[in-house]
């Protein structure tokens, strides 16, 4: 590697990133003071989830597809309940549909809370771990973990376990929550949605780098909610759109020189998902306490800046709080905690929000309601040329730091999309070339 | 004072990251977790690295590509006490279910340039690899009996964790038998305790997530299953998910295929 900024080709290279969620990579070449290459390499190796869930009944999904990522499991869990439903036309309850936000609440807490404080938080304040961080910001940290053990805590109590949970099946649950159950939730979620009003005031006055680009957000909308576990999709340029028409406006290729099937809008344009595109296409119906702690925080009705991410993460941390609050408060337990499924040959779309963006699911069904075909697109595959391209950018200006320093920098700039590299079934392990 | 403590990495191969992230939902115990341990290597958790060798190793995930088959031989090399933790380090993982097809034609269904997959043609459990000090089980692990496991080799005793079935937890949790009250098929009479019976909790039967018990017996368990209506494809199906690798769990699966 070199390290004289003066030379004429310098390589950036981190063998493993830290502080992500899986194996890769990150190449930067630059020649005469140009980027001549910037790669996200990925080395997780394939898993054949798509392949090998072929023969298997369409019951079996939900948890399997679960284990595809440790920190969103409800997100897999939803996206496949929610293809197998439209395959099959079942009719789902809305007190169950309550629960299952409430539980995807609980997801978004223990993933945002994981990432603002526990991998993205040390690069601002120059640490290299949380534990570092914890000796100057330890109201912070411990705050932090707090708010993720009552993440974890709804998935326990209307999951069963916070990491794979078991109460969760096509139609519904296995065995609805009673109201007490949940009650036992409230006086925690109250407290730990006062530590999120101050942890957003906590990352509000982080200073920022100045970086802003003009994205295509892409996220799940629905009328009458901030779209969580279901939705239409919608973006900046006007889309709008169901799951069954995925396939007619995004599309992946093979880039050779690329490390991933790269995702696009049809028209080749790069898009953006996660928690800065849902906030700026949906931040209207975030609850008054979000909204507020929003603007206060000094974020306007959109946010361009990804480093700014990680307010919008913890403001998406406070609302998850206080719509579990709400969904309590309004729960009735439902009259049967699943509605009856009967298995036909039918193809089924579904997709949800992740903590990191939409997850999209497509599965086709034979008679006795086995799996033929199934696709699954992750938000970081159609996130990685996103974050190639913000690289990019990123570095231009930034050319004469040295090394140590451009490195750090630039992996705090993969950082702030909190890649998910486990979920990515479709990243490929490639040998870059190296001159 | 640093040099005494004792070194801890957490690796990790082909998995989903569940059960090392479990690591990270402890509260007071992670925020002093330093004062105990030197986290010498936990890229997950930080960028700080430190040379082995270390005194214990974490190992996640199964070995499925050939870098990764090379790899783990290292990593046994520079620790003393080497700990698999979950269903994809002690068994192969729901990946393993590569073993009993083609991966050639699996790449294919997946990927649409086969060519750039470089990728073995079966996941394998680390203990198929290296030497291993301990096997914690679970998909994914239990966060109580990792910390167990942790404090138990840092203070040089074994873990105090029962290898007995779910049936014994159930039964001690006072749970109803979903089996016998119900007719639920469930896999807790072979299936490893340290979930806490959670699944019969919820009125459901166990679906084998912690893998085989010390010496169950699943034939008895699959005549059972058969007597509940279950047909010899959903028997084998049930033995062949997160654990499809492990005897005896392989073994029945194979001998209710058709």
């Amino acid at each position: 590697m070199s390290t004289d900024p003066a030379q004429p080709t310098r390589t950036i290279k981190t063998g493993y990133l830290a502080r992500v969620e899986g194996e890769g990579g990150m190449f930067i070449r630059i020649r005469d003071g140009e980027v001549a290459d910037v790669k996200l390499e990925i080395f997780e190796p394939p898993r054949f989830f798509e392949a090998f869930l072929r023969g298997r009944d369409y019951s079996e999904v939900p948890d399997i597809t679960a284990r595809i990522c440790g920190i969103c499991p409800v997100a897999y869990m939803t996206s496949a309940f929610n293809a197998m439903e439209d395959a099959l036309d079942v009719d789902v309850d809305d007190r169950v549909r309550a629960l299952r936000r409430l539980m995807y609440c609980g997801e978004w807490i223990e993933s945002h809370a994981l990432h603002v404080f526990m991998l993205h938080a040390p690069d601002f304040f120059g640490f290299d771990s949380a534990w570092t961080m914890a000796r100057d910001h330890a109201e912070a940290v411990e705050g932090g973990l707090r708010m993720k053990a009552m993440g974890n805590e709804i998935l326990r109590v209307v999951g069963g376990r916070a990491i794979h949970p078991v109460n969760v099946r096509v139609g519904g649950f296995y065995r609805a929550p009673s109201r007490q159950d949940l009650a036992g939730l409230v006086e925690g979620l109250e407290e730990a949605r006062e530590l999120a009003l101050r942890s957003v005031r906590w990352v509000a006055g982080i200073d920022f780098p100045d970086f802003e680009q003009d994205y295509e957000f892409v996220a799940l909308r629905d009328p009458d909610r901030y779209a969580i576990e279901d939705g239409r999709l919608a973006s900046s340029s006007g889309l709008d759109i169901g799951a069954d028409e995925y396939e007619d406006h995004f599309h992946e290729q093979h880039v050779a020189h690329s490390t991933a099937l790269q995702s696009r809008m049809k028209d080749g344009r790069l898009y953006f998902l996660g928690p800065m595109a849902r906030y700026s296409l949906n931040s209207g119906q975030l609850s008054e306490l979000a909204r507020n702690a929003a603007l206060e925080a000094g974020l306007g009705e959109t946010c361009r800046n990804p480093f700014k991410s990680i307010i919008v993460r913890a403001v998406e941390i406070l609302y998850s709080f206080d719509e579990a609050l709400r969904l309590i408060a309004a729960y009735e337990p439902p009259e049967a905690p699943a509605a009856e499924v009967e298995p036909h040959a039918a193809t089924g779309f579904g997709w949800s929000e992740a903590p990191r963006g939409m997850l999209w699911h497509r599965y086709g069904l034979g008679d006795d309601g086995s799996i033929a075909a199934a696709r699954i697109v992750p938000p970081t595959s159609q996130n990685q040329a996103r974050i190639e391209h913000d690289l990019r950018e990123f570095v231009r200006p930034r050319v004469d730091l040295p090394d140590d320093r451009l490195q750090w920098e630039c992996e705090q700039a993969i950082r702030n999309y909190d890649p998910c590299i486990s979920c990515s079934t479709h990243f490929l392990n490639l040998t870059v070339e190296r001159s | 004072m640093t040099g005494t403590r004792p070194k801890l990495a957490v690796w990790k191969f082909a998995s989903c990251d569940g059960c090392q992230l479990s690591l990270l939902d402890f509260e007071r115990e992670l925020v002093s977790l330093p004062e105990e341990i030197e986290v010498a290597y936990f890229l997950e958790a930080t960028r700080g690295t430190l040379d082995g060798p270390y005194d214990l190793s974490l190992v996640e995930g199964s070995i499925t590509t050939p870098e990764d088959a090379q790899r783990i031989l290292e990593v046994r090399r520079n620790s003393r006490r080497l700990v698999t933790i979950g269903a994809c380090a002690t068994s192969g993982g729901i990946q393993a279910l590569r073993n009993f097809a083609d991966v050639e034609e699996f790449t294919a269904a997946v990927y649409a340039r086969p060519e750039y997959i470089s990728t073995l043609e079966s996941s394998t459990a680390i203990s198929a690899n290296v030497r291993v000090d301990y096997e914690l089980h679970g998909c994914p692990v239990d966060r109580r009996q990792l910390l167990e496991v942790i404090s138990a080799f840092l203070n040089e005793r074994r873990p105090a964790i029962s290898s007995a079935s779910v049936c014994m937890e159930c039964k001690r949790a006072g749970n109803v038998c979903v089996m016998v009250a119900h007719g639920t098929p469930c896999l807790g009479p072979v299936t490893h305790a340290g979930c806490g019976a959670i699944c019969p909790k919820f009125n459901r039967g166990c679906y084998g997530c912690f893998g085989p018990a010390e010496s169950p017996n699943a034939p008895a368990l699959s005549a059972r299953l058969g007597q509940l209506g279950m047909g010899d494809e959903q028997i084998s199906r049930v033995y062949r998910t997160f654990h499809a690798a492990r005897e005896p769990f392989l073994t029945e699966s194979e001998s209710h295929e058709h």
